[in-house]
Formats: C-alpha cells, structure tokens, sequence
C-alpha cells in the first residue's frame, strides 16, 4: 500500500472512531479529535485544534462536520477531508439506518408508545436544560438580547420562516457591531 | 423528485444552521413538518433516539428523516445534502483561514447570529413543548385529563437530573420506565 494511501484509510479509520463514540456530537467530538488528530497521528497541533472550534462556531454546518473537513483538508488535502467526513458520518447513518427500520417494526406495540410518550416529556426536560447552558453561555449586552427575543418571537409567535430570521439577524449583528465600533472610534 | 427534494432540503439547512448540537432543531421542525415527511411527534421521539446513539445530531437526524421519507437512498441524499455546505465553506475557509478570522464583517454577523440561534431554539422547545402537553392541539380540555399533570411532572424531574448532569441515555431510560408503568397501569 502507498503511503499516500495508507494516510487516507488512517484518516478515515480515525474519524470513524470519533464518529463511532461521540455521543451528542458537535463539541463532545473535540477531545476524541484533539486525541486521534494531535495526540496520534500529528495532523495537526493543539493550537488548530481552537482555531478549528472557532471556525466551526461561524460557519455553517455541523460542528462535527466542520472539524473532520477541516483536519482532513490539513492532514491531506481535499482527499483527505473526503475521508475524514465519510468516516464520522458511516458509524451514525449505519446506525440509524437499522433503528429507524427496527422502530417502524415495533411503534405499534403499546409499550413503546408509553415509552415514547414519557420519552418526550424527558426530550423536553433535557431541550430546556441545553437552551438555559446556551443562554449562560451566549454574549451579554443589548444587541444580543434584541436578536434573542427577536427570533423567538418572530418564529414561535409570528410564524415568520426561520431562514429569514437568520439572515434578519445576521445582518442586525453586522449593524450594531459596525456602529459600536464607530462609536468607540470616535 | 423524492431525493432530489430531500437532498435540496437538507442541503438549505446545513447551510444555515450555526453552531452545533440543537441549533439544526429549529429549520428540521420547520421544513420537516412543512412538507409532511415526519410528524412533530416522530420527530421528538427521534430526538431521544439521536441522543443514545453516537454521532452529531445533525447527521442521525438527517438520516433518520431520510429513511422515513425515501427509504436507504432517501438516506443517503439527505445526509450528503447536510454536508456538503460545511465540506465546501470549510475548505475555502482552511484556503484563507488567517482573513477569515480577521473579517469584521463575519465577527459582526455572528455577533447577530448566535443569540438568535438561542431564540430560535426556544421556539423549537415550544413546539416540542406543544407536542408533550397538547398532543391533540391547544385545548382547555387537556388540562383535565391525568396525563398533562404526569407529563408535567416527568418533565420536571427530569429537569432537575438534566441539572444535576445526569446522562441523557439515563435520562431517557428513566422517562421511558415511567411511560410504560403509567401506560400499562391505565393512566394514559
């Protein structure tokens, strides 16, 4: 095998393991890929790993995605970036494959229509409890709270079409942000 | 066409979802529900389903309504369509990385974006909140019946072990125990 091959199926075996044993996804992924992609193979260094959940806070797209993209592109080009995105989406769309076949056999047994029901109340516990770490999390000051409640009223209330509200928010961060930065110019 | 459609869907909303986790939530309700491909109760369920399997959210979910929709190449389209947005923003970003993360004008749009993403999920939450409590849409009658109250209190509990960092597979099992005794002991 040639190296160059060799590296490929390395990348794609690392990212399939990340994909494999990261549960919630996005940044739970982080410390597997800083594990496989610094520690072990040297593709990247420590440093890239933050630049890497940087960009991949502002672009769009899974974070996941973003960072096996990302590695992938530094350890071996666009071949590698294939690779890399390939092995983290095998593992959950093999999985998923076989529960969305096994749930359609078993949804009308009764007591996976009790579980389910109870199962959503639980969703519903756990959405809000991820929504109250995000708020904590997000920037202080007026313009962040505007957008925060502006898309939550545009969308929950008005039924104003979420592509839309991005673009409306995006445009109003870019704003306020530009016109801070004349203020404190002054 | 089914997968053209699909993929096309999927493609739109990798390519405006920011930030990872919940935040694909919002758009997947919104365009999911829109064309009927999945039920908003469905969609809940599979929100547990994707929080006890490993890999990112985006991509389980992706696959999931896939399949429902389209069967395995039904799959296949709406999981390429959700990547490939990240795959080419990502490589012209590792091209240009240092003027990327210099830009103002993407520092100022995030500055708008992420906060809405946090609104926007709070939308989310209260159609899945609808789907808990009024399964049957907004009534006054579904506040007399024992199970709003039982919902109600699963809710809570589990509120407080998702506070006290309780793993979400145990969260899910222990609301899936009480759904079944509640079920089988008549109460729903």
């Amino acid at each position: 095998m040639s190296s160059r091959l060799k590296q490929l199926w390395q990348i794609f075996a690392a990212f399939f393991r990340i994909g494999a044993f990261t549960f919630g996804g996005g940044l739970a992924m982080i410390p597997l890929i800083q594990k496989e992609a610094v520690e072990k193979h040297g593709w990247v260094s420590d440093d890239d790993i933050l630049e890497i959940v940087a960009i991949a806070e502002s672009t769009p797209g899974p974070i996941a995605i973003n960072a096996a993209t990302f590695v992938g592109y530094r350890a071996a080009g666009v071949l590698g970036s294939a690779f890399a995105t390939f092995g983290t989406v095998l593992p959950s769309f093999v999985i998923i494959l076989l529960i969305s076949y096994v749930l359609r056999q078993f949804q009308q047994l009764p007591a996976v229509q009790y579980a389910f029901w109870g199962i959503r109340a639980g969703v519903l516990a756990m959405l809000i409890k991820s929504l109250y770490t995000m708020f904590k999390k997000s920037a202080k000051g007026w313009p962040a709270y505007v957008a925060m409640a502006a898309a939550f009223v545009l969308t929950a209330v008005l039924d104003v079409h979420i592509l839309i509200v991005i673009i409306g928010c995006a445009v109003f961060g870019l704003v306020t942000a530009t016109l801070a930065e004349r203020r404190a110019g002054k | 066409m089914i997968y053209l459609e699909l993929f096309f869907t999927f493609l739109m909303i990798g390519a405006f979802t920011f930030g990872g986790g919940y935040a694909m939530l919002p758009l997947i309700q919104e365009e999911v529900a829109a064309k009927g491909w999945v039920d908003a109760a469905a969609l809940v369920d599979f929100v547990a389903v994707s929080e006890s399997t490993p890999g990112p959210f985006a991509i389980n979910m992706a696959t999931y309504v896939g399949a429902e929709v389209g069967g395995v190449f039904g799959a296949v389209c709406a999981t390429l369509g959700v990547v490939v947005p990240s795959i080419v923003v990502i490589l012209i970003v590792a091209k240009c990385y240092d003027r990327f993360r210099q830009s103002k004008a993407v520092k100022g749009c995030m500055s708008g974006l992420k906060p809405a993403v946090v609104g926007l999920i709070g939308g989310a939450i209260v159609s899945v909140g609808a789907t808990v409590f009024f399964p049957a849409g907004w009534a006054v009658s579904a506040f007399k019946e024992l199970k709003f109250y039982l919902a109600a209190v699963i809710c809570g509990v589990m509120m407080v072990l998702a506070f006290k960092k309780v793993h979400p597979i145990i969260i899910i099992c222990i609301s899936a125990v009480i759904g079944i005794v509640a079920g089988y002991l008549g109460l729903l």
